[in-house]
């Protein structure tokens, strides 16, 4: 299915990249869907793909799935140029989940999935449909019509489907739209799953918390790529790293206390009592400024790293580009 | 090119079993041979033997080759619309299937119940002018060349309708739509049939052989010309 348990920093790896996209644009008209778009996702890695509605999240999944050519740019999926010429071969090595699961409603779950075997053409389809149903944890309901199924195990029936063919890129649209909380935990932990077997997987989604989770890297899009790389980097990149110190009383004199101190570059107020200080290495700066705060006969309630969800990164990122940018 | 016939299969197979369950289809593709088979059934065994001579004018059988035309007409609306409608249709052109693939198995599968609903109730209709009309008119109904252009042109007339369907289902977002247009673009055929049935165009020889050739060039070329409608772009998209 991937390349075991092969996944890598998409900087250092050496296997060729499970999808290469340069400089690719789709444009309906005069509206531009995507424009621009570059990158590269290793084989075994988990990409993320955010963005806001319209930013060209499924776009970007039809065009790479050769079900749309692109205005411009080129790209390599599994291996094969995106032409239309290659669109057999290309659509033979992935798989696509739509964000609509898409399933025939009147067949069984295993009805479902017999036709997906053989449109793919699978050897020993009875044996793959069977490790897909188990996988889902699914076969119990391998004879209910998909009809009747809630939502959430469409979902999963989609997924088996998507897995049936053991793809090379996986691409999963918004795979936990519209689920109640228990279901969308409940693919995540699947997807998880997948990733801990080394399938590639080219993620998009609204759900900040799971790309947060489950991607080893992030783009995010807004008709052009606005970032890329690891939520660490993007939250580095965009955000000055700070100490969040809590003191029981307010500092008589914090200025005196903070300033000087090594690898702290600048100080605020944050509240009554609390300080956020600026520091390019937390890790150095958290001693000093704890003996800084006893010599200062302070009573510290607690000393910590600020973090920035992913959330943070999105949000600066998309209303960085509206021109608002709030910090 | 190499047709997969696996995967034909697959998507005929599929197709079956949904018609099984799905019961306006059922309904849909009833309607007409019930209409098809009473009126010209009443007709007959209603003639006295002394108006068997009119019926001797017409060709009855052929006026039932109505039934091949239309009943295919409403599953190859389906074909292509339904599926769009149901958002089933994007993940089955993600798979390595053709274009050229889905629309054969979508039409062998249009075309199997429709040929063996229409054999169905010719044989219905010539049981019943068999045992229960006047002789004459039994004779005048039942001639041996009637009967083998009714055998012969079924299939060929079923399949025609199926391509204009589908050809009208790849290019409609909404299945009542394309099952209106197809039914509409049937009828003109539909009157020819009807009116060679009546005598009002009268039947040669040479006349039925022109026929039956261009419906067989027609059949035969129309998965090549329906097959590039089927813009996978376009039907994901929504665009026009």
């Amino acid at each position: 299915m991937g390349d075991g348990d092969g996944r890598q920093d998409g900087a250092d790896r050496v296997d060729p990249p499970a999808l290469s996209v340069r400089h690719l644009s789709k444009r309906f008209g005069d509206r531009a869907a995507f424009e621009d778009v570059s990158f590269d996702v290793g084989r075994g890695e988990v990409f993320g793909f955010l963005g806001p509605n319209g930013a060209g999240k499924t776009t970007t999944v039809r065009t790479l799935g050769t079900l749309i050519a692109p205005t411009s740019g080129s790209a390599t999926v599994a291996g094969w140029p995106l032409e239309p010429e290659n669109g057999v071969e290309i659509r033979r090595r992935i798989a696509v989940m739509p964000e609509s699961p898409g399933l025939y409603l009147r067949l069984s779950v295993l009805e479902n999935l017999e036709l997906f075997a053989d449109l793919y053409e699978l050897a020993d389809a009875r044996g793959r449909i069977e490790r897909a149903l188990r996988a889902m944890d699914l076969a119990g309901r391998a004879c209910d019509a998909c009809g009747v199924l809630s939502k959430g195990l469409r979902q999963r029936v989609a997924l088996a489907r998507a897995l049936l063919s053991e793809p090379e890129v996986l691409f999963l649209d918004e795979p936990t739209a519209g689920l109640d909380p228990v279901a969308a935990r409940d693919v995540n932990e699947l997807i998880a799953g997948l990733r801990e077997r080394g399938v590639t997987i080219f993620l998009t989604t609204h759900r900040l918390e799971e790309a947060e989770r489950l991607c080893d890297r992030v783009a995010i899009l807004n008709t052009t790529l606005r970032s890329i790389g690891r939520p660490d980097e993007l939250r580095d990149r965009l955000f000055a790293r700070t100490l969040a110190v809590r003191t029981l009383v307010p500092l008589p004199e914090p200025d005196r206390v903070f300033s000087g101190l090594p690898a702290i570059e600048g100080w605020r107020g944050d509240g009554r009592a609390d300080y956020v200080l600026t520091t390019s290495d937390p890790d150095a700066a958290a001693p000093s400024v704890t003996r800084a705060l006893v010599a200062a006969g302070a009573d510290v309630l607690s000393i910590s790293e600020s973090r920035h969800s992913l959330q943070d990164v999105y949000l600066e990122l998309i209303d960085e580009e509206k021109g608002t940018a709030p910090r | 090119m190499t047709l997969s016939t696996r995967r034909i299969r697959a998507v005929v197979r599929k197709e079956l079993r949904e018609y099984r369950r799905h019961g306006s289809v059922v309904v849909a593709t009833a309607i007409f041979p019930l209409i098809f088979l009473i009126q010209p059934l009443v007709l007959v065994l209603m003639v006295p033997s002394a108006g068997s001579a009119t019926l001797e004018q017409w060709h009855v059988l052929l006026y039932m080759l109505a039934i091949p035309m239309l009943t295919p007409a409403v599953l190859a609306a389906y074909a292509v619309a339904g599926e769009r409608q149901q958002g089933s249709l994007e993940p089955v052109l993600t798979t390595p299937i053709t274009a050229e693939e889905f629309l054969l198995g979508k039409a062998l599968s249009a075309l199997v119940p429709s040929v063996g609903i229409a054999y169905a109730v010719y044989a219905v209709f010539l049981g019943c002018v068999a045992l229960f009309a006047q002789p004459a008119a039994a004779a005048a109904v039942l001639r041996p060349p009637d009967i083998a252009a009714q055998v012969l042109l079924t299939p060929l007339l079923a399949t025609f309708s199926i391509w204009v369907g589908i050809a009208i289902s790849t290019r409609s977002s909404d299945v009542r739509v394309a099952q209106q247009l197809s039914l509409l673009a049937d009828l003109p055929v539909v009157l020819v049939t009807s009116l060679i049935a009546f005598d009002v165009i009268h039947l040669t020889p040479t006349l039925a052989v022109v026929l039956t050739v261009l419906l067989l060039i027609a059949d035969v070329t129309g998965w090549r010309i329906v097959a590039p409608m089927l813009d996978r772009e376009r039907l994901v998209t929504g665009a026009r």
